[in-house]
């Protein structure tokens, strides 16, 4: 991951951070939509801005930069913070 | 999956080099066998695991460049010279060499005929490896859904798949169209900038109607392409973005 301070070039999507949520939703993550906490946007997972892969991310809401996911590996855990959402809903049969 | 896995659940698993193919003086195709792989859609990447000797390990995602079709399971790198792990895998690696990797990831930039079209697929640099596994992927299940592949490189020498594409226009209709943004060959006729609005809205003439766009490149390329396609009519849902931002290296 770069340093830089430019965050048009740091930015990613929220696909970038699939292999992460993927240790823990049994449901593919990328597809799953979050509503935002902020604004009330609803966006597929994969479609939210993320941010900081090298450890964990940030995704953040596209309209309104809301952090909706946080996701990090700390050892063997994965903690996922979804406190920005008002909900992730998961299709079981995509 | 031989192995009782969770379903879904990404394993590390060891794949080997059986072929490498130089396709640009920057991009190397890696062909894997990969014995656990499950196979993929068109679109997905995959996480690339390097170890070293003292332990210390470097990861990265690549697109998955192979149709599903294909039985096989190929990577396209391009090599970052100030790159961690792309000057590894586009010159060191050699048939036999093994490393480890997991996958496929994503389901969000995915296509497959279910997802209809036309298709409008914008590329720049690297960036044209998902969608390379899409028009394979097109082109081996003979689907005539219209595709435009809009792809923006620095020089004719740096055209991926250069000849492929051509035979993809040729023989699966795929509508190809260059942008050479640093050096054009003597003779070129084609656009020699940037995309920008202007380009895609003439480009978007010979799209048929697509109003399903795939955009995958460096970020700046990516969100101005998506931020221009939707001030042209495309609905935001309609405008999938794969970044690669500054990390791949």
């Amino acid at each position: 991951m770069s340093d830089s301070d430019e965050p048009g070039e740091a930015r990613l999507d929220g696909n970038a951070a699939g292999a992460l949520l993927a240790e823990v939703f049994r449901c593919e993550p990328s597809m799953a939509r979050a509503v935002c906490s902020g604004c009330g946007a609803i966006a597929p997972v994969g479609a939210l801005w993320a941010y900081g892969l090298e450890m964990g991310a940030i995704l953040r809401c596209p309209v309104c930069d809301t952090a909706i996911i946080r996701v990090g590996a700390a050892g063997t855990a994965i903690v996922v913070d979804l406190r920005g959402a008002v909900s992730v809903r998961f299709e079981v049969v995509p | 999956m031989a192995r009782a896995a969770i379903p879904g659940r990404l394993i590390w698993q060891r794949a080997s080099v059986t072929d490498t193919r130089v396709e640009t003086p920057r991009a190397t195709t890696l062909r894997l066998a990969a014995p656990d792989w499950s196979g993929h859609v068109p679109g997905q990447h995959v996480d690339v695991r390097l170890t070293a000797e003292d332990g210390y390990q470097a990861q990265r995602s690549y697109s998955v460049a192979s149709a599903p079709e294909a039985g096989l399971l190929e990577l396209t790198v391009e090599d970052l010279s100030d790159g961690e792990v792309s000057p590894y895998l586009t010159e060191e690696l050699r048939r036999g060499d093994q490393l480890e990797l997991r996958g496929p990831i994503g389901g969000y930039f995915t296509w497959t005929r279910n997802d209809g079209g036309p298709l409008f697929l914008l590329a720049g640099g690297s960036g044209v490896v998902p969608l390379m596994s899409m028009l394979r992927y097109r082109a081996a299940i003979d689907s005539d859904v219209p595709a435009t592949l809009l792809y923006s490189s620095r020089s004719w020498d740096d055209i991926i798949y250069r000849e492929e594409l051509e035979r993809l226009g040729a023989e699966s209709g795929v509508n190809v169209v260059h942008t050479l943004t640093r050096s054009q060959p003597a003779g070129w006729t084609g656009y020699k900038r940037r995309i920008d609005r202007a380009m895609l809205g003439e480009v978007m003439d010979e799209t048929q109607g697509a109003k399903l766009a795939y955009v995958c490149g460096p970020t700046a390329l990516v969100e101005q392409a998506a931020n221009d396609l939707v001030a042209l009519g495309y609905p935001a849902d309609r405008v999938k973005t794969e970044r690669f931002g500054p990390t791949g290296g």
